[in-house]
C-alpha cells in the first residue's frame, strides 16, 4: 500500500513553518459572515496590502464563539495568538495598527490569548481558561478554526486521513466495525441508534453494490453543528464516510446537504476534488485496491427529508416522502441496495475513534452515551455558539457556565432541546445529565443537539404553537394522523393564543397528541406532539392563564395584551401619540397620555418609541 | 421591471437544453434539473416543465409533483433580490416575527403578497438558515445579516435598491 507519510511530513513542515511567520486568521463560516467577518477581512487585507506588510491572511471555519463574531486572531512570531472579538471593519484596522506599532493588545476587544508554547501576556485570559472553553473537549470540532478548510494539506498535516490509512493497511472490515461498536458511539442526529450495530447490519446484507449516505440535511431549527463541520473541516466527514465504505463494502457515497447551506456545498465540492487528486478518494485508494467515490446531492428545502427513507427518495430525485420500515436501509436503501446512513457529526467521530482507539472514546461520557457531543447554544443566552462537551454533563453547566446564563440577566424559563421533535426542560430539572436516556425520561430528546434557551419573556404556549406550525407546514401529507392531526393541534393552539381557548381544549389536545404520536408513519409525526406534551407537563399554568384569565403571562400573545401608560412616568412628549398608526392614544402635550383600549391594535410601536419607559404591557 | 423580448427568452431555453443534456443519462435527474432551471429563470415557468418533460421523457405530472413538494422551488415569478427571513426557533424567540413584519412594511407588501410590484424584491420566510448564534438572521441573495434590529432594516434594504440603480446606470 502507498503511504501518505512522505506527503504528511512535507505538509506538516509547511504548516508549522506558516505558524512561525506573522499571520492573521479570520473565521469565515456562515455565522462569521453574517456578523460581518467578510468586511473585516477586506478592510484588514487592504490595510496589509497598502502598507506593504509581510503578514499572511488565513481563512478558517467557525471556532464556535458566535457571541463574539467577527473574530480576528493576530499571530506574530514568538508571541501567543491573540484573539480579538466583536469587530467592525473600522476598529479591526485600528486594533491591528495598535497591535503592530505598540505591541500591545487593545484590552476592550481582546477575547483571549492562546500561548501555544510562547510566553503568555499578563492580564489576558488564556483561551483554555475562559468559561466558554474550560469545560469543553474538542474532538469533532478540534480542527475547526485552526485550519483552512479549503486546504487538504492542512487537514493531512493535522492527523488527517491517518485513520483511513490505518484501516486500509491493518484492519479487516469486521475489525473496524467491532472497534466502532466497542467505542459505544451512538447516532448524533436524533434517535441515537448504536452506530456499530447499524454498520454491522449493512455489512451482513448480501449484495455487491452498497451505499454510504450522509445525512447533512440539518433541518432542526436551532442546530448548526453539522454546518460548522462541513464548512470548517469537510475532510473529517469524507474520511469518516470512506472508512464506513471500507467497513460495509460500499464503493459509493452520497452526501445529502440542505439547499440552505451553499457555502458548505462549495467547501465539500473542493474537498472531494482535492481528495481525489491526491488519490485518497476514487479508484484504488492509496494503492490498496479499495475504491470509494463521494457525490453531493443538494436538498431542495423539505424538513421531512431528514428522515432516512425520505432522504433516500429525495436523492433518487423523487418527492421526499418516508415509507414504512422494515425493510431498513441496511437491507434495502438507496435504489433498493443495502445502505448505511448516518449524520455528519456521527461520521466525523469515526476517524478519531479509529486513530485513538475505542477505549479512549468510551472513556468519555456516561453509561449509555459515550464520547463527546456538540451542542448549539442559541436563543436568550449570553454566549451563543457551539460547545463540544462530554456526554453526561449537566444542562446547568452548559447553560450557565459555558453559556454564561441568560441575556440581560433576565430569569431562566426553559431550554428547548431536540428541536421540533424534542421538549423543553424547566429550571428544577436543570441538573439532569445530558445523555440519551435521561432526556427521553423528561419527554425531551438529544436530537441533533440544538439548545434554544428561553427567558421569562418567552410564552411557552406560543413556543408550542410555533413548533406545531413548523411540523404542520413540513408534514409531507402521506399519512393521515400527521397530516390532519398536526393541523388540528395547531388550530387549537392558535385558538388558545388568540384568547378563544376553552377548558376542554387541553384534554382534546392531549388525546390528539397520543394519537399522532402512536399512529404516524415516520419520526416527524411521531415526535411532533413532543413540544406540546412537554410544555403541558411543565408549564400547564401558562395554558390555563391563556384559557381562564385570557392573559399571556409572558406578554407575547398580542390578542391577550393590553398596553397601558404609567401616568407617573409619562411626560406628555406626544411621541407615542404621533407614531400610533390608528390614533389610539389620547392626551394633551405635557399631560400624561392614555391608550384607548378598544382602538389599540397592539402593534407595539408606542413602546419602542417611548423614551421614558412609561408604556407597559399588562 | 425588466422586459425580456423573444430573443432573450429563446436564449434562456437554449441554456435549459444544454443543462438537460448533462442529465440525459444520469439516474438522479429531476431535482438538480429543477434547481438549475430556477437559476436560469429565477423561478420555474410552466413552459420549462413541459420542455423538461418532453426532453427527459418524464411525465410532467411527476416533475410538477416534485416541484411542488420542495420549499425551494417556485412556480411564480420572483423578484431580482430575494430576502430570506429566518424563522427558526432561535430567531423566533429573538423576534423574527417583528423583523418580517417590518420588512414587509418597508417594501409596502401586505396580505400574503410576497413580491414587490416592480419585481425588485421577494420576501421569503424560511426555516432555519443555520446561523442561530447570530439570531435574528436575514439573508439577501447570498449575503447573510446577523443580529438584525428593527432599525437596521430600511438601511439594509436601501443598499440593494441602490446597488441595482448603479448597475442599470
Amino acid at each position: 500500500m502507498h503511504s501518505l507519510n512522505g506527503l504528511r511530513q512535507q505538509f506538516q513542515y509547511t504548516f508549522n513553518e506558516s505558524h512561525k511567520r506573522a499571520r492573521i486568521v479570520i473565521g469565515l463560516g456562515t455565522c462569521g459572515i453574517a456578523a460581518g467577518a467578510e468586511k473585516v477581512w477586506t478592510a484588514v487585507s487592504n490595510y496589509i496590502e497598502t502598507q506593504g506588510l509581510e503578514i499572511a491572511m488565513m481563512a478558517t471555519g467557525c471556532v464556535g464563539m458566535c457571541y463574539a463574531e467577527p473574530l480576528m486572531e493576530v499571530h506574530l512570531p514568538g508571541e501567543p495568538r491573540f484573539i480579538y472579538g466583536n469587530l467592525k471593519p473600522e476598529n479591526a484596522v485600528a486594533i491591528l495598527k495598535r497591535h503592530l506599532q505598540e505591541g500591545s493588545p487593545s484590552p476592550e476587544y481582546i477575547v483571549a490569548q492562546d500561548p501555544r508554547g510562547y510566553e503568555a501576556a499578563a492580564n489576558i485570559v488564556k483561551l483554555g481558561d475562559t468559561p466558554f472553553y474550560k469545560e469543553q473537549v474538542k474532538n469533532v470540532l478540534g480542527r475547526c478554526g485552526l485550519i483552512d478548510p479549503d486546504q487538504i494539506s492542512h487537514y493531512i498535516a493535522c492527523h488527517g486521513y491517518e485513520a483511513l490509512e490505518k484501516v486500509l493497511d491493518e484492519m479487516s472490515p469486521i475489525k473496524v466495525i467491532r472497534e466502532i461498536s466497542n467505542s459505544g458511539l451512538r447516532g448524533r442526529g436524533g434517535g441515537g441508534f448504536p452506530t456499530g450495530r447499524k454498520w454491522e447490519a449493512a455489512y451482513n446484507s448480501p449484495g455487491s453494490k452498497k451505499y454510504v449516505v450522509c445525512n447533512a440535511d440539518e433541518g432542526d431549527p436551532g442546530a448548526f453543528m453539522d454546518r460548522s463541520i462541513l464548512e470548517g473541516d469537510p475532510h473529517e466527514l469524507l474520511e469518516g464516510m470512506a472508512i464506513c465504505g471500507y467497513a460495509i463494502g460500499a464503493d459509493e457515497g452520497y452526501i445529502y446537504v440542505r439547499a440552505e447551506y451553499p457555502l458548505a456545498i462549495k467547501r465539500l465540492q473542493k474537498a472531494i476534488h482535492d481528495a481525489e487528486s491526491v488519490g485518497i478518494l476514487g479508484d484504488n485508494i492509496l494503492d490498496s485496491g479499495f475504491n470509494f467515490k463521494i457525490h453531493i446531492a443538494a436538498g431542495a428545502g423539505a424538513f421531512v427529508c431528514g428522515e432516512e427513507t425520505a432522504l433516500m427518495h429525495s436523492i433518487e430525485g423523487k418527492r421526499g416522502m418516508p415509507r414504512m420500515r422494515p425493510p431498513y436501509p441496511a437491507q434495502s436503501g438507496l435504489w433498493d441496495k443495502p445502505t448505511n446512513i448516518n449524520n455528519v457529526e456521527t461520521y466525523a467521530n469515526i476517524p478519531h475513534i479509529i486513530r485513538r482507539g475505542a477505549d479512549w472514546f468510551a472513556g468519555m461520557g456516561t453509561g449509555n452515551g459515550k464520547g463527546s457531543k456538540v451542542f448549539a447554544l442559541t436563543g436568550k443566552i449570553k454566549r451563543t455558539g457551539l460547545a463540544e462537551v462530554p456526554i453526561g454533563i449537566s444542562l446547568r453547566d452548559i447553560v450557565f457556565n459555558i453559556g454564561g446564563g441568560i441575556q440581560n440577566d433576565k430569569g431562566y424559563k426553559a431550554v428547548q432541546i431536540g428541536g421540533p421533535s424534542g421538549g423543553c426542560i424547566p429550571e428544577n430539572l436543570l441538573d439532569t445529565p445530558v445523555d440519551y436516556d435521561s432526556l427521553l425520561q423528561l419527554g425531551a430528546m438529544m436530537g441533533s443537539g440544538g439548545l434554544v434557551i428561553m427567558d421569562e419573556d418567552t410564552c411557552m404556549v406560543d413556543v408550542a404553537r410555533y413548533f406545531l406550525h413548523f411540523t404542520q407546514d413540513e408534514s409531507c401529507g402521506k399519512c393521515a394522523p400527521c397530516r390532519e392531526g398536526t393541523m388540528r393541534m395547531l388550530q387549537i393552539l392558535e385558538k388558545i393564543c388568540d384568547g378563544q381557548g376553552r377548558p376542554e381544549d387541553l384534554d382534546t389536545l392531549e388525546s390528539l397528541c397520543r394519537v399522532v404520536q402512536s399512529t404516524s408513519l415516520c419520526g416527524l409525526g411521531q415526535s411532533a406532539p413532543n413540544p406540546v406534551l412537554a410544555t403541558l407537563r411543565y408549564f400547564r399554568s401558562e395554558y390555563e392563564a391563556h384559557i381562564y384569565d385570557k392573559k399571556c403571562p409572558a406578554g407575547v400573545c398580542t390578542n391577550l395584551l393590553t398596553y397601558k401608560i404609567n401616568a407617573e412616568k409619562c411626560k406628555g412628549c406626544t411621541l407615542c401619540k404621533n407614531v400610533c398608526p390608528v390614533d389610539a392614544i389620547a392626551g394633551e402635550r405635557k399631560q400624561p397620555h392614555t391608550i384607548i383600549e378598544d382602538m389599540c391594535i397592539r402593534c407595539g410601536t408606542c413602546i419602542s418609541k417611548c423614551t421614558f419607559n412609561a408604556i407597559y404591557k399588562g | 421591471m425588466r422586459n425580456y423580448n423573444e430573443n432573450v427568452q429563446d436564449m434562456r431555453y437554449l441554456t435549459l437544453d444544454k443543462i438537460m443534456d448533462k442529465y440525459r443519462d444520469t439516474t438522479i435527474k429531476i431535482i438538480p434539473v429543477l434547481q438549475e432551471t430556477q437559476e436560469i429563470f429565477g423561478y420555474i415557468p410552466e413552459k420549462a416543465i413541459k420542455a423538461i418533460a418532453s426532453t427527459l421523457e418524464i411525465p410532467s405530472s411527476e416533475i410538477y409533483g416534485v416541484a411542488t413538494f420542495y420549499g425551494q422551488f417556485h412556480l411564480q415569478v420572483r423578484g431580482e433580490n430575494i430576502i430570506r427571513v429566518c424563522t427558526g426557533t432561535a430567531c423566533h424567540v429573538q423576534g423574527s416575527g417583528r423583523i418580517l413584519e417590518s420588512i414587509m412594511k418597508t417594501l409596502g407588501l401586505a396580505d400574503g403578497v410576497m413580491t414587490t410590484e416592480d419585481l425588485k424584491f421577494t420576501v421569503e420566510p424560511v426555516a432555519c438558515l443555520g446561523a442561530c448564534g447570530m439570531a435574528p438572521v436575514i439573508m439577501i441573495n447570498e449575503d447573510a445579516y446577523g443580529r438584525v434590529s428593527l432599525n437596521d432594516i430600511p438601511e439594509i434594504i436601501a443598499r440593494y435598491q441602490e446597488k441595482d440603480g448603479e448597475e442599470n446606470a
